[in-house]
């Protein structure tokens, strides 16, 4: 009994130093950023290997998961007489919550898992260290732009998603299931408010960028220089930011939808 | 090295990503019609309100003509003080206009319908709007249903 | 006798433990400039530590570590950057980016620490690569270099900036005789040539005594050996002659500390 509590103290000591270290690690990221403007080909290419490279796997779940919606949603619909709202209904909930959420889940698990990968590896190749020793900072080099891409490509990645979620909304229940074309876009257009639903859902986006990227260039930097470390590290990363992000995503929820 | 193509593949994904939120803007939301460029403001005291909002529609003979901007509560008077920009396309609103809280449908949201009179005066802006109506009210509907149906069997049945 | 001007390295009263193993107790070492110098010793005794220290990637517990006059323990960030770009050091592995090929991984030093335009860059990279043979090999990825040619890129690019000292951490080990008969010329010309300063991490006995100025044997946390190659393999000590001598239990014993044999194989169970 005594030994189970230990164990969970020691954990959770663990983990509180594992955040400090990780906020520390962060800040040191962010103080490199200012410097990246120099190396702007720098993000660019870090923007193409996380934002460009995840398009496929965004498009194409983002268009099954708005067809999904569609037909799940007017099997209720149908039974109040409310087709109708169909344009609405699909485009609040995948503006709100399924745009930037699962996209932000997608993104962990596609770009951030290889980030993690990527950096630990070259910890474990000494890559990071012979750039240390030749006078440059990794931390500027290798991990600034990769968070700053992640930033930027993670509310682009979710409006890419709701956008294509629509679309395929749209094909469903109007192009399949027969509801009305004009009904269906002005209902969404009344309903859905910029300030309130898009924006918001661009802001939870955005805070999901910052999460996901940094737990992966922290795990990647962080990892144990051997093969073990790395894998490790990696799954780290995936269980992790998904759990920050729904974890988040519930917090911010209630601020911004709540009364 | 593939530069070139990597920059070419990176400016079309932020292009797509903001050709999305474009979309999401000007198709999905509201964006498009909410921003009234220039308008006038006019105001609204209504006993109750129900469920409107700021931002809510203000509508006339059906189409959207200006917006709700502001809502108060005056506490000398004990009324609900509606503030509302309409468009300035749509400045043959007579002053003695009746200003009513309607729902859309049975169960949607709330709106200004803004009914014309036949004065010779125009609303401008800063007026005030004097007929209203406020909005109905589920349970005092439903009260006003139940007290008026016992009347009626109350006096059809008459004196025993 | 030699004045402090001619200590590239100068090494007093190093101590350093990691965690609870003591890796170097009171240690006093010199590298002299322009000399070729080796630093030798068993398995795990800390030689690459030693190198991570003169190049401030660690910090000793007590002692000083001065490289060319400066105290690199108390150096600060910028200053300790700017040190490191006049020091190169080879990995074990070479430690080359793989993202970049051979050619941009030699320029790297070159594009992040200088101005200069890429037509100079392209010709810097260029006479590098030729003084360690590989000039042809500027487009191949490091995946596609075997290991003792990647190594001569890893050179290659340690010296790209003209640094005054290059260490090189067991430059020897795992590599065919060719290889290792190609790195051992290199290094001892390159110093010669360009009047380098280098530190070999090694215990590869032979190829260090044939190109070695200067030996430091480091065994347990302490010094227990040096000089000249010539010297050293006439010394007396035990430690040396054993190291020097291949032998395979002396000093440093064949078997991890147990208990006694019959003791063990009779209590049975445990």
């Amino acid at each position: 009994m005594i030994r189970t509590l230990r164990y969970l103290g020691r954990l959770g000591l663990a983990f509180v130093q594992r955040t400090g270290r990780a906020t520390l690690f962060v800040f040191r990221v962010f103080a490199g950023v200012p410097a990246l403007v120099v190396h702007f080909d720098l993000i660019v290419a870090q923007l193409y290997s996380v934002g460009v490279l995840s398009l496929v796997i965004i498009l194409v779940s983002g268009l099954n998961v708005g067809m999904v919606l569609g037909l799940q949603m007017y099997n209720t619909l149908v039974t109040f007489g409310a087709t109708a709202s169909l344009g609405p209904v699909i485009a609040l909930s995948l503006v709100r919550e399924l745009g930037p959420v699962v996209a932000a889940l997608l993104y962990a698990g596609r770009a951030g898992s290889a980030l993690t990968a990527e950096i630990g590896l070259m910890k474990a190749t000494e890559q990071l260290s012979g750039m240390e020793m030749m006078a440059v900072d990794p931390v500027r080099r290798i991990v600034a732009p990769r968070l700053i891409a992640g930033i930027i490509s993670m509310p682009l990645l979710a409006a890419i998603f709701s956008a294509v979620g629509i679309l395929g909304g749209y094909f469903v229940g109007v192009g399949l299931l027969g509801v009305d074309d004009g009904a269906f876009w002005s209902q969404m257009q009344s309903r859905v408010k910029w300030r309130e639903d898009i924006v918001n859902g661009i802001i939870k986006s955005v805070v999901f960028g910052v999460i996901v990227t940094w737990i992966a260039v922290f795990e990647g930097y962080d990892a144990a220089p051997t093969t073990e470390g790395v894998s490790r590290a990696t799954t780290r990363t995936v269980v992790y930011a998904s759990l920050f992000v729904l974890g988040i995503d519930f917090v911010l929820t209630a601020l911004m939808f709540g009364d | 090295m593939q530069t070139k193509l990597v920059e070419i593949a990176v400016g079309v994904f932020v292009a797509a990503g903001i050709a999305a939120l474009f979309m999401l803007a000007m198709k999905v939301s509201n964006l498009a019609s909410s921003t009234i460029s220039n308008g006038y403001t006019v105001t609204a005291r209504f006993e109750n309100i129900g469920g409107l909002k700021v931002q809510s529609p203000v509508s006339a003979g059906g189409v959207r003509v200006g917006r709700v901007i502001g809502i108060k509560y005056d506490q000398s008077k004990y009324e609900a003080e509606v503030t509302m920009i309409i468009d300035a396309r749509y400045n043959r609103f007579p002053v003695d206009t009746t200003a009513s809280v309607f729902t859309s449908g049975l169960l949607g949201e709330q709106y200004v319908n803004l009914d014309p009179g036949g004065a010779d005066e125009y609303l401008k802006n800063g007026d005030e709007i004097h007929m209203t109506q406020s909005a109905l009210v589920l349970e005092q509907l439903i009260g006003r249903f139940l007290y008026s149906a016992s009347e009626g069997s109350n006096s059809g049945s008459g004196t025993k | 006798m030699t004045n402090d001007q001619d200590k590239i390295v100068r090494i007093r009263h190093l101590s350093f433990r990691f965690g609870d193993r003591i890796i170097f107790d009171d240690v006093d070492l010199d590298i002299m400039r322009g000399k070729v110098t080796a630093i030798m010793g068993p398995s795990g005794t800390g030689k690459t530590t030693l190198l991570r220290l003169i190049g401030g990637q660690l910090r000793a517990d007590a002692g000083e570590v001065v490289v060319d006059g400066k105290e690199v323990g108390k150096l600060r960030r910028r200053e300790l950057f700017e040190l490191r770009k006049r020091i190169g050091l080879l990995f074990q592995t070479g430690a080359l980016f793989t993202a970049l090929n051979v050619f941009d991984n030699v320029a790297f030093p070159l594009r992040e620490h200088t101005r200069l335009p890429p037509a100079l860059i392209r010709h810097l990279v260029l006479l590098k690569l030729q003084a360690v043979g590989l000039r042809g090999a500027r487009d191949l990825m490091p995946s596609e270099l075997s290991g003792g040619m990647a190594r001569r890129v890893a050179l290659a690019r340690a010296i790209a900036l003209d640094p005054m000292m290059i260490m090189y951490d067991e430059p020897f080990t795992g590599q065919d005789p060719i290889t290792v008969g190609v790195i051992m010329q290199l290094i001892r010309r390159l110093n010669d040539n360009l009047g380098l300063t280098s530190i070999i991490v090694s215990h590869d006995v032979a190829e260090v005594s044939a190109i070695a100025d200067y030996i430091y044997m480091i065994s347990n946390g302490k010094v227990i050996g040096q000089g000249p190659p010539a010297e050293l393999h006439h010394s007396e000590s035990p430690w040396v002659k054993q190291f020097l001598n291949a032998q395979p239990d002396g000093p440093v014993p064949f078997h991890y500390p147990a208990a006694d044999l019959a003791e063990d194989l009779l209590s049975g169970a445990a």
